[in-house]
């Protein structure tokens, strides 16, 4: 009975919950609709832009009939399905970006934060009704698109194909919007928020020429990966935003200064030298380690990720031994260090190379991660986990697992946990200006993490890189070379 | 029904309300005035649980502002300094969607918007895009979304800025008419002769602290002293009548045919006339003259001294 009223009383406040978060949705898609800076650019795009791309279709596949080649025009027909419906979906940027801070601007957010709705029914409504518009627009351009290339060039695409295309095509503005509603929240003025968006930009495009990329192959499991890992970045992006979203914070903030100044000072602090060795090993740095708990759990996850697509690449490219040349005859310690074997984009075994090379790698990670939210260094990080997981699953594979260890075990663990920290505090480092700056956040946080960021590089990440390299370069390689001749060669 | 503790504001070093403690009885209209940046804006936006107090606390309709935020705004009425409309809309979409993000409901919403726009004389322009509006218009239309919801507690940021002045009197007649023994009232204005028009007490506040409270009569005699007096007579001022008025307080100020003068406590205007007709004066006139608010405040504010006057 008592059970049974809760269950009611839950039922309502639900029910009450998304009765808020209606009301928002459909009085800003029918703001949307009635503007017409948006809803003339997605008409335009939604009906003209389908036939530029059967155009190109038809007119690349009469180009490449000439030269028998007619599959390869073809493997590019479902990458147009993605672009024509990308460029629709982009508009929820516009959308989103301009949420919060544009109603700021216009003076009408007040009346609506003196309403009972409460941060979550405000941020959802607004993330969703910057969604929808522009990801129906997308479809209805796919559609359209999928319709003149049947009815012109008999070309249907697969139920598969079509799915893993309206997916992608919801995913990528989800996750846009995810992000453009959270810079909308903490930006003081439109234009401010339009400056962000690039951290935006770049990672997506990077997202969609992978995307490109696997079209060609034809390869619908890593897409279906692609858009899990942008639903799962979107959920977490909502649960940063919401967590953010701070109604005092948007009403009280008029005006950003880059205080220069006070940026040097707040890195100087980041960097302050404890007093000695054993405050800096014994206090200062376990405690950023335990701030960076979530952002190594992160950093984890996309680890994991890598190794799916290590597992996904084995499952589609199982190389036979044969096709390893290098396997083919006994290797020896003179042939590496001096340069006989030729590995390419491997840099030759000597230790400092290998650590400037490494130590290279991550600092070139964390300043990209600045101007993408942190995600090219967990890009980094995800695409090497790929293809060390990949080269292992195959030793295994080849009945050789002794050599697994052997190649990974004497380095790997200093190599992995400075990599590690080093892409955790760089996801620090990317998220930082999201957040606003009575919470630490803004210019002068990232001021103060950069100064972090070059404390643990100096005091952890760098040495542990050194003895990584430095193992690499004497102990693994004889030790991999024993074993892998060991198996080949007894 | 608005109680105020000790509240306290501030933002990055800068104090913008500073220790605010007042009450606002329900019936009761009391005036929130001081001069730009004393901190008005900032006790409205606490008082509807949009900002956190960074000391004291604030009750709003029998609720904690910081403890239970919804419920406050649940109960508050707020016009906004600026009307904040969504220009796209027509003015019925409009206030039914802040009528429906407010629960009324929907078989009473059209009723009340219609019957609130006809009050404002708005009703012909509920069709039309709120961007055709002009400002007074606009604010009549924010007005009306305050009152949608039947607040009991009501928090006006200059309710009559950007009105022409018949609209600015069907909104104050408006006010008057909203005064019952249910409802509070606070309003900010730098509408001095508004505030005395519509408010049983004022607040004069000045770099976020309160620098006098009270009813506006009170606060007068507190700060200005009783009303001089003006007498005009039928013959010349001379200096013998400048010495009989000084015996029964202090001349002020005289012309050739009228003297200003405030009278010593407890000197009534009948001793006055009285020894003035025995002396053989011919008085044409003897008022006392209207004190103006706009002297109390700005006695005040640029006094800034700090006094509780009881009303």
């Amino acid at each position: 009975m008592k059970r049974g009223r809760h269950l009611e009383a839950g039922r309502a406040a639900w029910r009450e919950t998304w009765r808020g978060i209606a009301l928002i949705v459909r009085r800003e898609i029918v703001d949307t609709l009635r503007d017409w800076r948006i809803v003339a650019p997605i008409t335009t795009l939604v009906l003209a832009f389908p036939f530029i791309a059967e155009f190109v279709a038809a007119e690349g596949l009469k180009f490449f009939n000439k030269y028998g080649a007619a599959l390869i025009m073809e493997r590019f027909f479902p990458f147009l399905i993605l672009v024509v419906g990308f460029f629709p979906s982009t508009f929820s940027l516009v959308i989103a970006l301009e949420t919060f801070v544009g109603e700021k601007e216009r003076r009408s957010l007040e009346p609506l934060l003196a309403t009972p709705l409460t941060d979550g029914q405000l941020y959802v409504g607004k993330l969703i009704a910057a969604t929808l518009p522009p990801v129906v627009a997308s479809y209805v351009g796919m559609l359209f698109y999928i319709l003149l290339l049947g009815l012109k060039l008999h070309w249907w695409p697969s139920l598969h194909l079509l799915a893993v295309a309206f997916v992608l095509a919801t995913t990528q503005a989800l996750v846009m919007v995810a992000v453009a509603v959270i810079i909308s929240a903490q930006s003081t003025s439109v234009r401010a928020a339009n400056l962000l968006a690039s951290f935006i930009i770049i990672p997506m495009s990077l997202v969609l020429q992978w995307e490109a990329g696997l079209l060609l192959f034809a390869d619908f499991t890593a897409l279906w990966l692609i858009a899990l890992f942008l639903f799962v970045a979107t959920l977490l992006f909502v649960r940063i935003g919401l967590r953010m979203f701070d109604r005092e914070y948007l009403l009280g903030r008029e005006l950003d200064f880059l205080d220069f100044g006070a940026f040097g000072r707040a890195f100087l602090e980041g960097l302050r030298w404890p007093g000695s060795l054993r405050a800096l090993y014994g206090e200062e740095i376990p405690a950023l380690l335990r701030v960076l708990r979530a952002e190594l759990t992160v950093t984890l996850v996309v680890i994991g990720g890598g190794l799916l697509i290590a597992l996904w690449g084995f499952w589609r490219f199982p190389l036979p031994r044969t096709a390893v040349p290098l396997l083919s005859q006994p290797m020896t310690m003179e042939q590496i260090t001096q340069g006989a074997v030729d590995i390419p984009l491997l840099p030759p075994l000597s230790p400092l190379t290998l650590f400037t090379r490494n130590a290279g790698a991550v600092l070139l990670g964390a300043f990209l991660s600045i101007f993408t939210l942190g995600i090219v260094f967990q890009l980094m990080v995800m695409g090497v986990t790929a293809v060390v997981g990949y080269a292992l699953l195959l030793t295994l594979h080849w009945g050789m697992p002794a050599a697994v260890p052997a190649m990974l075990a004497p380095h790997g663990p200093f190599e992995m946990t400075a990599i590690i920290i080093a892409t955790a505090q760089s996801l620090r480092l990317g998220l930082i200006l999201l957040s606003p700056a009575h919470k630490g956040g803004g210019f002068l946080g990232l001021g103060r993490e950069l100064g972090h960021f070059v404390k643990l590089f100096a005091a952890l990440i760098a040495p542990l890189l050194l003895i990584a390299a430095i193992i690499e370069a004497t102990i693994t390689p004889r030790l991999a070379i024993w074993v892998i001749n060991g198996y080949l060669f007894r | 029904m608005i109680v105020l503790q000790g509240l306290t504001k501030r933002f990055d070093g800068l104090t913008a309300v500073d220790h605010l403690s007042l009450e606002v009885k329900a019936g009761e209209v009391m005036a929130l005035l001081g001069p730009n940046g004393a901190g008005k804006t900032t006790t409205v936006r606490m008082l509807s649980a949009m900002l956190r107090p960074t000391a004291g606390r604030a009750r709003v309709a029998g609720y904690d502002t910081v403890r239970e935020p919804r419920e406050v705004r649940r109960r508050v009425g707020v016009l906004t300094e600026a009307p904040g409309l969504y220009l796209r809309m027509t003015g019925r979409e409009y206030l039914t969607f802040f009528g429906e993000v407010r629960g009324v409901e929907s078989s009473r919403l059209q009723q009340r918007i219609d019957a609130l726009a006809e009050r404002f004389k708005m009703r012909e322009a509920l069709a039309r895009r709120l961007g055709t509006y002009s400002k007074g218009m606009r604010q009549k239309i924010a007005l009306i979304r305050t009152l949608l919801h039947e607040p009991p507690v009501l928090l006006l940021d200059e309710p009559t800025s950007a009105m022409d002045p018949e609209s600015a009197r069907l909104v104050r007649d408006a006010i008057h008419s909203l005064r019952d023994g249910h409802r509070a009232v606070l309003i900010c204005t730098h509408n001095l002769p508004e505030a005395e028009e519509l408010a049983d007490r004022i607040a004069i506040i000045g770099k976020g602290r309160i620098l006098a409270q009270g009813s506006p009569a009170a606060l007068k005699e507190r700060y200005l002293g009783p009303p001089p007096l003006r007498l005009q007579v039928a013959g010349r001022i001379n200096p013998a009548l400048l010495a009989r008025l000084d015996a029964f307080g202090e001349v002020l100020d005289y012309g050739r045919r009228w003297v200003r003068f405030r009278k010593a406590e407890g000197v009534r205007n009948a001793d006055v006339l009285r020894a003035l007709l025995r002396d053989g004066w011919e008085v044409d006139m003897l008022v006392e003259e209207q004190q103006s608010l706009e002297s109390l405040y700005l006695r005040v504010v640029q006094g800034a001294t700090t006094l509780e006057v009881a009303s």
